[in-house]
């Protein structure tokens, strides 16, 4: 069954829709919207890494996304406001990557499927990786889930509940790390942001507490990757960008429920 | 017992110091309020007590297992989180609130369990956030300007519910206030705080040192106290006083 490569691709988006689910909707609680795309775009700088010292994709963009989330959360609130520091490093270090990926002569890079996906390539191995770094991410964020929602809510209460809010800032950190390299193949570096925030998004309108915004995100992440999917197959589209559409069709519908509820 | 201690803690952000070799020791069961001027670093000690800022000297010691009762200034929720009241209690203790709550904080929150959070008026947050303080039966509240953006009557049965609090349990409270009136008589302790410890002693005491009336004038009833917000602190040079001549043309323009 898993030979099918539609089944494949279809797998892959589902596991990065589970992982971006509750991550996405931290981001959009933390007004971290931007800091997904930073952390995103460090990935280019990954894929050159990876390329040119022949490591495997996966560790190259997780450490690239890494240390850029790392410099962003040190450098924040050190003299430059949080949307500029983000705009001069997200954007520095795109360049820097796609300069790094033309020097690197004799190997043939398909840039666009870096920046836009490649989810119908997704191989076997692409499949453990995506689902071991989605159950990781999982894993992180509800083991720490309290201290995370807490720390989120008010820094002071966290404190004076025994929470470190540093130590819940760095696990998302690193959370968001993983979930980028997992989903670099998926959905590329350009539309990462988007699969993190659109479904959350989408989600906060029908839910009344935290947990359900996630569960409804998590759904509306996997319908719209198997529904793009099949949009894709049948219009001939880009797999990538035809999911992240779904997904904002189902915001603006969740949004009008939201509307109508209103009047 | 002593339940949280600062030892000649100082207290600042970056090159910033707010609080200079400040000690203070807060007993099982006493009440303690804490005044001064705007800028003055109330706030700051508050959050160096619970840990939410290392002091740069000095050391604070919490008692082993503490159980705190945190009220800030203000919470504010982002409409984008979705929660309930109910679930922003259970936060707190992992119980749900109608099996462990006290009787007292289920009668503040009466029936707005499934109300979102962002939707609260200011006096319904906080009475949740007063019932969430109290929901792990706390050795200590702590009250930062816990009735900032409530009105007269709100306020005064915000001090009513915390009266009752303390009297049903016996727990310590350190509160910040501007509203001296209110919170003096009930004080087993009052300090006046300017960047340092002006003085402290029992209300009465501190009504009548001469650093309180200062920094806050001579109408000692302290209900004209913010009204009458004099220009000499003289006792001690070395602090900014601007924030205390904002105050006072704040007050004037009332």
């Amino acid at each position: 069954m898993l030979d099918d490569f539609m089944i494949r691709a279809a797998l892959a988006g589902m596991g990065v829709a589970l992982a971006a689910a509750p991550l996405g909707s931290f981001v959009v609680w933390r007004r971290m919207a931007y800091f997904g795309d930073a952390t995103a775009h460090a990935a280019i700088l990954g894929v050159a890494l990876s390329l040119a010292l022949q490591v495997s994709l996966f560790a190259g963009v997780m450490t690239a996304a890494l240390v850029m989330a790392l410099a962003v959360t040190m450098l924040a609130g050190r003299g430059f406001a949080m949307d500029t520091l983000l705009g001069v490093l997200a954007h520095s270090a795109l360049a820097f990557g796609l300069v790094a990926v033309s020097f690197l002569s004799g190997i043939r890079i398909d840039l666009m499927s870096y920046l836009f996906g490649d989810i119908l390539a997704v191989s076997h191995t692409d499949l453990m990786v995506i689902w071991g770094g989605a159950f990781l991410v999982i894993g992180l964020i509800s083991w720490r889930w309290t201290g995370l929602l807490t720390s989120t809510l008010s820094e002071e209460l966290a404190y004076a509940s025994g929470f470190d809010p540093r130590r819940e800032r760095l696990i998302l950190t690193i959370a968001l790390a993983i979930t980028v390299a997992v989903a670099i193949k998926v959905v590329g570096v350009l539309l990462i942001a988007a699969m993190l925030i659109i479904p959350a998004a989408a989600a906060r309108p029908l839910s009344r507490t935290p947990e359900q915004m996630v569960i409804i995100a998590a759904a509306i992440g996997s319908i719209s990757a198997v529904v793009g999917l099949q949009a894709a197959y049948s219009l001939d589209s880009p797999a990538g960008p035809s999911m992240v559409c779904v997904a904002a069709i189902l915001f603006s519908l969740t949004s009008l429920v939201k509307t109508i509820r209103r009047i | 017992m002593t339940l949280i201690s600062a030892q000649n803690i100082s207290v600042g952000y970056g090159a910033n110091i707010v609080l200079r070799h400040v000690s203070l020791a807060i007993d099982a069961g006493e009440i303690i309020t804490i005044v001064g001027p705007n800028g003055s670093g109330k706030t700051t000690l508050l959050r160096a007590l619970i840990g939410a800022i290392p002091p740069s000297e000095g050391m604070v010691t919490r008692q082993k297992g503490l159980r705190v009762g945190y009220i800030p200034q203000k919470l504010h929720i982002d409409p984008t989180l979705p929660i309930t009241v109910e679930r922003f209690l259970r936060l707190t203790s992992g119980v749900k609130p109608s099996a462990a709550m006290p009787d007292l904080a289920e009668r503040l929150i009466a029936k707005q369990m499934t109300a979102q959070m962002s939707e609260l008026s200011g006096g319904q947050l906080q009475r949740v956030l007063l019932a969430r303080a109290l929901l792990n039966t706390p050795q200590i509240l702590l009250l930062d300007e816990a009735t900032q953006g409530l009105d007269q009557p709100g306020s005064a049965a915000f001090y009513r519910q915390i009266e009752e609090v303390r009297n049903q349990t016996g727990c310590a409270v350190l509160m910040i206030s501007h509203e001296l009136h209110v919170v003096m008589s009930a004080s087993d302790r009052v300090i006046c705080l300017n960047g340092h410890i002006c003085c402290e002693g029992t209300p009465e005491n501190v009504s009548a040192a001469p650093e309180y009336r200062a920094l806050f004038g001579t109408g000692t009833a302290g209900a004209l106290a913010l009204y009458r917000h004099e220009h000499d602190h003289h006792h001690d040079h070395d602090h900014d006083h601007l924030s205390a001549h904002n105050d006072t043309k704040a007050a004037e323009s009332c």
